[in-house]
């Protein structure tokens, strides 16, 4: 069920009556209910899946948290009579027998992540080895279906695991409700990530209906569909023709779909995730922001603080921190600083742990070596841009161009270059396909092809371009007033005609303009496939 | 007290002009069918008619509403016939169009061109709208549009038009403005006039088929129109027009005497009468023997009524006054756009 189909439109509008019909007490109850059905839709058997990882989760948090506090209280009455390294030998006993379950659960659900999501990736590669070395049998493919959000459940449920064996968050005792917290139905389908702490708060509390929330809930629903069926889906088009011929459409093409597939993947991942938002919101429930305008910032370090927050802190503070304090890292770290330099000690641990971190990412954006490539990319980019960082300090201070604003529209305009050509990765299928298109644009002499009409043979005619044009511009536009403030709260503050005629007419453009229905492709969410 | 009634007055005045403004965009943004493609009117052209009382009510595709004159019906025979047909309506729509039909008159005899049996599902979404969208809401409509919708479709997209029809906002043109609330007739008693002439030269063979069989629900639905007409007393004749093309098989032939014989039903395969009725397929076509132009259709509305009104006994209506004023009007009509046809395609007229 896509978030831009009848039956999901339908599914939400019926969850929000029966939601405020519903006692407050039981509220929380007719949320997993709908949340198992829209499950059950999307696959009866993807349940399966989600129902291992709840339930090997829950009793892996209630476990670890039982010993926890089976260990206060054992060491509270034995506190006299243990010496110190009694107490130091128990306590390591004690969080082994936690590590076992964490990691025992962890083996579990990433094995399953892994075999659904990357068997036919390594069996691709085994075969390509076998190959090289003159073996003509063929493993065969596995071919299995990727269940619906396997890729974020996954990862929320081991941060949970996590919290809970760090102690930083209680463990849920009713399993029920925990099933609420992995499988609340808008997130299922492309995130955000949840924190147990953070989601918790609202989820399971009951909500009277209040027309301000319910309102504010669905007008960020409707500027979602605006931001995929109005630009996504209708760009889609000329990215698809670009990308799918890289022999025809190179040079200026692979340019322009460069910069195609950018605005597509941005209007497709954030109008998502406005739909989830608004859908929770209308519920009263509060889902974290994934995206701060991150097409605003000066620097890829600020991208990456600004896009799809909630992976990027999943992969910092589960990834990347555990990595980076483990015993190995700083036994490497010593060595360095030891055989080395101070600061080669120093920088050491954070090139591996930020190496590991996005080898992670991009796998998990996609079993296939582009994503690979795409992640450590990102991951030279960015280590590359820490090591410039005294020199850009120097530069901008001698300048002082911190405070210029045309030199700041600059670093603005780089970052997002720098992203568009960092895209074209997860844009093309290989990365041979990628580095060809990317190669192209700085060998081929078509660059007449912007201004002589032939974008107008790419799947998008004049109107399409005049909608998309409109389109970009307000989302800038939105963008830019958002960062004085919530742009629905200036809205609600005008007279009610006015309120009428903007959230009508948003409504009457999506309608009138989206890219949908008979004639256009179903295009799913980008981030669906992860 | 006072405050309630303000918001109330907001909540009706904000839902009229929503409701109003998306209303007046669903008109607009419709498609018209006045000009070109001027099939998806048909249908919808029924209900416009002020006496319903039909004696005889053709189904089918464009092999009824362009092979037979419900006019030359009336002048020849005093029969008061009307053609309930679109392009390519395939069987299930004719059935729910019949069991619509009925809901206004209970004409002695059907007349269904069997063509439409080939096809065991919809062919085309286009199709499907353009005789669908014509039809008043009722269960059969209903029922039509689920039998009809292909994968792809949406119930939706019927009851809602607007959410179909929204890319059209760039094709607009000013018909789409002129015809919002009305539309001009292009039919005459749902016949579709054509007065130019191809001739029928190297028309194809049928190429092989692996399977000559009708299709389960074609049949369904044949039956279940066999049943309705039988339930309600009407005479069901099928026919199969002299459309030379697309190719009609002796084995489809067979297989439709044997359906008629069982259920005694008269079938009558005009291809086998060429000769009989006088068709002359170098003047009476005009699309190299598709379908007739108006020579063709009405020398083939004479010879049907002739079995209509002879072996049926469809009676002759001219001496009821009201409907002949009616079917006055419906003449002069008919003639004056034969002789703009004429005048447009510059032919003599006989």
């Amino acid at each position: 069920m896509l978030f831009t189909s009848y039956e999901f439109i339908g599914f939400a509008m019926l969850l929000l009556i029966a939601y405020y019909c519903c006692p407050k007490k039981y509220q929380w109850v007719l949320l997993l209910m709908f949340s198992c059905a829209f499950y059950y839709i999307a696959g009866p058997v993807y349940l399966i899946y989600i129902f291992i990882t709840i339930i090997t989760t829950y009793f892996a948090a209630c476990m670890i948290e039982k010993n926890a506090d089976r260990q206060s209280e054992y060491l509270k009455i034995h506190k006299a009579e243990m010496s110190k390294e009694e107490k130091k030998s128990y306590k390591l006993h004690e969080k082994h027998i936690r590590a076992g379950w964490k990691i025992g659960c962890i083996v579990i659900n990433i094995g399953i992540l892994a075999v659904v999501k990357y068997a036919d990736f390594l069996i691709d590669n085994a075969n390509s080895i076998l190959t090289s070395f003159g073996y003509t049998g063929k493993l065969s493919f596995a071919s299995l279906a990727l269940p619906l959000g396997i890729s974020f459940y996954t990862l929320q449920a081991i941060g949970y695991l996590i919290d809970v064996y760090r102690g930083t968050v209680r463990a849920e005792r009713n399993l029920f409700k925990f099933a609420l917290f992995i499988s609340f139905f808008p997130q299922l389908i492309q995130g955000p990530i949840s924190r147990f702490d953070s989601l918790s708060k609202t989820l399971y509390s009951g909500h009277t209906f209040d027309i301000k929330t319910v309102s504010y809930g669905l007008q960020r629903v409707l500027w979602g569909f605006f931001k995929k069926v109005v630009i996504a889906d209708r760009i889609l088009a000329g990215v698809q023709t670009i990308i799918g011929d890289i022999q025809t459409y190179n040079g200026a093409y692979a340019f322009v779909g460069m910069i195609f597939y950018t605005i597509e993947l941005y209007a497709d991942f954030t109008g998502g995730i406005d739909i989830t938002i608004g859908i929770a919101q209308s519920l009263g429930i509060t889902v974290q922001e994934n995206f701060i305008r991150p097409y605003f910032s000066k620097s890829l370090k600020e991208y990456w603080r600004r896009w799809h927050i909630s992976m990027c802190n999943w992969f910092r503070d589960y990834i990347f921190y555990p990595v980076s304090s483990s015993r190995l890292i700083q036994k490497v770290s010593k060595f360095s600083r030891k055989k080395f330099s101070a600061a080669i000690g120093k920088h050491l641990p954070i090139y591996i742990s930020s190496f590991v971190v996005w080898f992670a990412t991009g796998i998990w954006h996609g079993a296939s070596w582009n994503f690979i490539v795409w992640g450590l990319a990102n991951w030279f980019v960015l280590m590359v841009s820490e090591e410039l960082e005294p020199v850009y300090l120097r530069f901008h201070n001698r300048f002082h161009l911190n405070t210029n604003f045309l030199y700041r529209l600059y670093l603005i305009g780089r970052t997002v270059m720098l992203v568009c050509c960092l895209n074209m990765f997860d844009c093309y299928s290989s990365v041979s396909d990628t580095l060809t298109a990317f190669g192209s644009m700085f060998t081929a002499s078509n660059w007449h092809i912007i201004w002589d009409g032939a974008l107008l043979n790419i799947g998008l005619t004049m109107a399409d371009y005049c909608i998309l044009l409109a389109g970009i511009i307000l989302l800038i536009a939105v963008s830019a007033a958002g960062r004085s403030g919530g742009v629905r709260d200036k809205i609600s503050m005008k007279p009610y005609p006015v309120r009428l005629c903007i959230w009508f007419g948003l409504f009457l453009i999506v309608i009138i303009m989206g890219a949908y229905g008979v004639g256009y492709d179903a295009s799913q969410f980008i981030y669906n496939r992860f | 007290m006072k405050q309630k009634r303000k918001v109330l007055i907001k909540i009706i005045l904000t839902t009229a002009v929503v409701f109003g403004i998306l209303f007046l965009l669903q008109r607009l943004l419709m498609p018209k069918y006045v000009n070109d493609v001027v099939e998806g009117a048909f249908i919808a052209e029924y209900y416009q008619e002020e006496n319903k009382d039909f004696d005889v009510i053709f189904v089918g595709d464009c092999e009824v509403y362009e092979n037979f004159s419900p006019v030359k019906l009336w002048q020849e025979y005093g029969i008061n016939s009307y053609i309930r047909g679109s392009a390519e309506q395939y069987i299930w729509q004719s059935y729910y169009i019949l069991e619509d039909t009925l809901r206004y008159s209970m004409p002695d005899a059907v007349i269904f061109n069997i063509q439409s049996l080939q096809f065991n599902e919809s062919q085309s979404e286009a199709y499907n709208r353009m005789t669908l969208e014509g039809m008043k809401w009722s269960s059969s409509k209903v029922n039509a549009i689920l039998a009809s919708m292909k994968e792809d479709e949406n119930f939706l997209d019927y009851v809602f038009p607007i959410l179909r029809y929204h890319s059209r906002w760039s094709e607009l043109t000013f018909d789409d403005v002129k015809y919002m609330f009305s539309s001009k007739k292009v039919t005459h008693n749902g016949y579709y006039m054509r007065v130019d002439v191809k001739p029928a030269e190297n028309v194809p063979a049928g190429r092989p088929l692996t399977d000559y069989s009708f299709g389960d629900k074609a049949w369904k639905y044949l039956k279940m129109m066999t049943e309705l007409c039988e339930e309600n007393g009407i005479t069901l004749v099928l026919i199969k027009a002299p459309s030379l093309y697309p190719y009609w098989y002796d084995q489809w032939d067979e297989q439709v005497k044997d359906y008629a014989e069982e259920n005694n039903l008269m079938y009558i395969n005009f291809l086998e009468l060429i000769d009989e009725i006088g068709i002359d397929y170098k003047t009476d076509t005009y699309d190299a023997g598709l379908h007739m132009n108006l020579s063709g259709a009405e020398k083939l509305s004479v010879y049907l009524g002739r079995i209509l009104s002879e072996e049926i006994g469809i009676p002759d209506r001219r001496g009821d006054e009201e409907l002949s004023a009616i079917w006055e009007q419906n003449i002069e009509d008919y003639e004056a756009e034969k002789e703009r046809q004429y005048k447009y395609y510059g032919i003599q007229a006989e």
